[in-house]
C-alpha cells in the first residue's frame, strides 16, 4: 500500500504534518505533499479530517502464489547439542500459531549427529523436523545454513518462518529473506494470525521503543519473523511425543562456504557499560543495613544482575562509603542511564540519583522506608528487607 | 586496499521524547546524527586506511538530500569521497528494498576489498540491510564484528560476538563485516579535515545512475507493509506491591515479564 495525497480535498490544515510519526510530510503550495521518509503507515490517513489522505495497493516485485505455502517453521538454534531457550519458545509460540492458521508446525534442524535434539523438539511440540544433518553443519556459518535451509523452504514453502532474535537468527534471517525474495520482520514482541485471512502480523518496536510497528508481507512468502528472547512463553514438554522426521538433503560444494569458524571463546562476565545496560541493578546505603556487610549486598545484586544478563550500579552513598569504585557510580555527579529496567535497592532517592536515571524505562524500588522519595518515581515498589526481597526475586525467576 | 563504508543518517533516539497527551512522537529539536555502530564502521575504515597507504575510503548512504551533512563529517573524520543515493524512487523502502538499491550503488563503485557497515541502525534497529547487501552482492558476510585480527591475503581473521562469548571467525575477501562499538572508539574530526568537508563534492546518485527500475526501488521493491504504528502503551502511574515477601517478588516478576522487559 502506499498513502496518496487527493489534493481536490486537501485544505491545507497541516494536521497530517504534525501527526506524520515518521516527519515525512511538507506543505507545497498549501496542500500537503508526502516525501522520501513515509513508510506508508496510515497514521495521516486516519488524522485527516478532510478525508484527503488514502491508501491505496501498489503492485509489487516478487509476489508469488501464496495458495502453495503451507505450515509454520521455527529455526532451531542449538550449540553442541544444547537447544536455545529462545526456540523452545518460538515451538511454543509456533504452535500457538499453527493452531490458529489450521496448519501443521515443524522445526528445522542442522547440526551434525543431533539426533538426540530431534527428540527433544517433538517433545516441545514440533508436528515435523526437518533434518539436516551434515560435518558441514556442526557451527554455524552463515554461508552453510543459508543454502541448506533456502533450498529446504524452496522445496517445502512453508507460510511462516520464525527464528530467534540472537545473534546467530538475526544473521541468518536476514540472508534466507533476500534469498527467498521475502521479507523479515525484526525482533517481534508480539505475533497474531488475522482471524479473517489467516496472515500473520508481526509486532515490534522501533525509534528506541518509542514507537510500536505492526507489519505484515502480504504477498511474498515465508512471512519471516525474527522473536525476541524471552518474550514468548515456554511450552510444556510431553515425555515421548514424538512426530514425522524428513531428512534434507545436504548438497555443499567447495567454496559454498566461504568462512570458517576456528575457534570459540566463552566469555561470561561484565562486557556491558553501564550506558549500554538493559538492566541495570543499583546498590545504596541500605545495603550496609540490618546486620549485612555491604560485600553481601553487593554480592546479591550481582546475583539478580548475572540472572538478568544486566550489570551492578551504585548510589553515591554507597561509594562515598567507599563500597565500591566510583566508575560504578549513577546520578549527577556519576554516570547518567537510561536503561529498559533500573533496579533500585536500598537506594532512598536523592534528587541527585534520580536525575541520572529517571528516565529509565521501568524503575523497580526496593526500600525498608516506605516514605523513601524513590517510590515517587518507581513503576513498581516494594516496600521491605532487600536481604530477604531479592533472593525471593531470584526465586520467582527461576 | 578499497574499503566501502555504508552509513545511515539518523534521529538520535535518544532524544525522541513521547507527546504524553496525544502518544506521538516529538520531533521538534531532535538532531540527526551518524548512526553510532556505523562510526565504529567509518572507524575500522580508516584504521585499516592509516596502516596500509594508498588504500581508499569510500562512503555510500541511502537517505534525503538532508544526509549529504552526515556524509560530510564522514569526509571530515577522513574519508576519501561519500555518495548518497537519493531519490523519490528509494522512498518507504523496507531492509530488503534498501539492500537492492545500496548494492547497486556499491556495484557502480566498482572493485572492493571489504565493505564495513554498523550492525544495526538506532532508529529501526533491524541489523538487517548489511548482510541483505552482501547476499545482493554475493559476498560472505560476517555480522557483529568486535575485533578485526589479522587481514590475509584473500582473508581476514575476525571476531564475531555471540551472547555468552565470541567465535573467532576466517572470512574471504570481498566480504562485508558489520561492526558492533565494541570493535573501536571512533576519532574526532580535524580541522582541516572539517575545512575540506565544508568544500567537498558530495555524489548523489538516482535509480537511474544506478541501473535500477522504479520496481526495484523503494515502496514497490519492498515486501513487508507497515499496518499501523501506535506509541507504546503508557506505563501508567507507579503501584507499591503488596502482600507477604514472596507474593511481592512473583507480582513484580509477572508484570515485568508482561512488559517483556526482562
Amino acid at each position: 500500500m502506499a498513502v496518496k495525497i487527493i489534493k481536490d480535498k486537501c485544505k491545507g490544515c497541516t494536521k497530517c504534518v504534525q501527526e506524520c510519526p515518521f516527519d515525512a510530510i511538507t506543505m507545497i503550495d498549501k496542500i500537503a505533499n508526502i516525501g522520501a521518509k513515509c513508510t506508508n503507515c496510515g497514521t495521516c490517513v486516519d488524522v485527516c479530517p478532510f478525508g484527503a489522505i488514502e491508501s491505496v495497493v501498489e503492485e509489487k516485485k516478487g509476489e508469488v502464489d501464496i495458495s502453495l505455502y503451507h505450515d509454520v517453521w521455527v529455526f532451531i538454534e542449538q550449540r553442541h547439542g544444547v537447544l536455545a531457550n529462545v526456540s523452545l519458545e518460538l515451538l511454543g509460540e509456533g504452535k500457538r500459531l499453527a493452531n490458529e492458521i489450521g496448519c501443521k508446525l515443524a522445526a528445522v534442524l542442522c547440526g551434525e549427529n543431533a539426533d538426540a535434539i530431534v527428540e527433544e523438539i517433538f517433545e516441545y511440540g514440533a508436528d515435523q523436523v526437518y533434518y539436516a544433518n551434515a560435518p558441514e553443519l556442526e557451527n554455524y556459518t552463515t554461508d552453510a545454513y543459508t543454502k541448506v535451509i533456502y533450498e529446504a523452504i524452496l522445496k517445502y514453502k512453508p507460510e511462516v518462518f520464525l527464528l530467534g532474535a540472537t545473534h546467530v537468527g538475526r544473521d541468518l534471517g536476514p540472508c534466507l529473506a533476500v534469498q527467498c525474495g521475502t521479507g523479515l520482520t525484526a525482533d517481534c514482541t508480539k505475533l497474531e494470525i488475522d482471524p479473517e485471512d489467516k496472515k500473520l502480523q508481526q509486532t515490534r518496536p522501533a525509534f528506541g521503543g518509542n514507537l510500536m510497528a505492526t507489519i505484515l508481507i502480504p504477498k511474498h512468502r515465508p512471512q519471516m519473523s525474527t522473536v525476541r528472547p524471552g518474550v514468548m512463553d515456554k511450552p510444556t514438554r510431553v515425555i515421548g511425543k514424538r512426530g514425522e522426521l524428513i531428512n534434507l538433503d545436504v548438497n555443499l560444494k567447495a567454496g559454498d562456504i566461504r568462512m570458517k569458524v576456528l575457534d570459540f571463546v566463552r566469555e561470561l562476565g561484565e562486557k556491558v557499560s553501564l550506558t549500554d545496560a538493559k538492566i541495570i541493578v543499583s546498590g545504596g546505603r541500605g545495603l550496609g543495613t540490618g546486620g549485612h556487610t555491604p560485600e553481601e549486598g553487593f554480592a546479591l545484586l550481582k546475583q539478580l544482575a548475572d540472572r538478568l544478563e544486566g550489570v551492578v550500579a551504585a548510589s553515591r552513598a554507597a561509594v562515598d562509603a567507599g563500597w565500591i569504585d566510583h566508575t560504578y557510580q549513577i546520578g549527577q555527579t556519576g554516570t547518567t542511564v537510561k536503561p529498559t529496567v533500573y533496579f533500585a535497592v536500598g537506594i532512598s532517592g536523592a534528587i541527585q540519583h534520580l536525575s541520572g536515571m529517571q528516565n529509565s524505562g521501568y524503575i523497580v524500588a526496593i526500600n525498608k522506608n516506605e516514605n523513601a522519595p524513590i517510590f515517587e518515581v518507581a513503576d513498581y515498589g516494594i516496600v521491605g528487607d532487600l536481604y530477604k526481597v531479592i533472593p525471593e526475586i531470584l526465586e520467582a525467576l527461576g | 586496499m578499497k574499503i566501502i563504508v555504508c552509513a545511515k543518517q539518523v534521529p538520535d533516539t535518544n532524544e525522541v521524547k513521547i507527546d504524553p497527551v496525544k502518544g506521538t512522537l516529538i520531533r521538534d529539536g531532535v538532531p540527526s546524527i551518524l548512526n553510532p555502530d556505523d562510526a565504529n564502521a567509518l572507524e575500522a575504515a580508516l584504521d585499516l586506511k592509516d596502516r596500509y597507504p594508498g588504500s581508499t575510503v569510500s562512503v555510500i548512504s541511502m537517505g534525503p538530500p538532508q544526509a549529504n551533512y552526515m556524509l560530510r563529517e564522514t569526509l571530515a573524520l577522513g574519508a576519501d569521497e561519500a555518495i548518497l543515493l537519493s531519490a523519490r524512487a528509494f522512498g518507504g523502502a523496507d531492509t530488503c528494498a534498501t539492500s537492492t538499491t545500496i548494492a547497486a550503488g556499491i556495484r557502480k563503485l566498482g572493485g572492493y576489498d571489504i565493505i564495513f557497515a554498523g550492525r544495526q541502525a538506532i532508529d529501526g534497529d533491524t541489523a538487517q540491510v548489511g548482510p541483505q547487501t552482501a547476499q545482493r552482492l554475493g559476498i560472505p558476510s560476517v555480522t557483529y564484528v568486535q575485533k578485526i585480527r589479522e587481514i590475509k591475503e584473500g582473508s581476514v581473521i575476525v571476531e564475531r560476538q555471540l551472547e555468552t562469548g565470541y567465535e573467532i571467525v576466517e572470512v574471504q575477501t570481498p566480504c562485508l563485516l558489520t561492526c558492533v562499538k565494541e570493535l573501536n572508539t571512533p576519532r574526532y574530526m580535524s580541522v582541516v579535515g572539517i575545512e575540506n568537508a565544508y568544500k567537498a563534492e558530495i555524489t548523489t546518485w538516482n535509480e537511474v545512475d544506478v541501473n535500477l527500475k522504479p520496481e526495484d526501488c523503494g515502496l514497490k521493491a519492498s515486501p513487508t507493509q507497515i499496518l499501523r504504528s501506535f506509541a507504546p502503551p503508557p506505563k501508567g502511574k507507579g503501584e507499591i506491591l503488596s502482600g507477604s515477601v514472596r507474593e511481592m517478588a512473583q507480582s513484580l516478576v509477572a508484570k515485568l515479564n508482561e512488559q517483556h522487559v526482562i
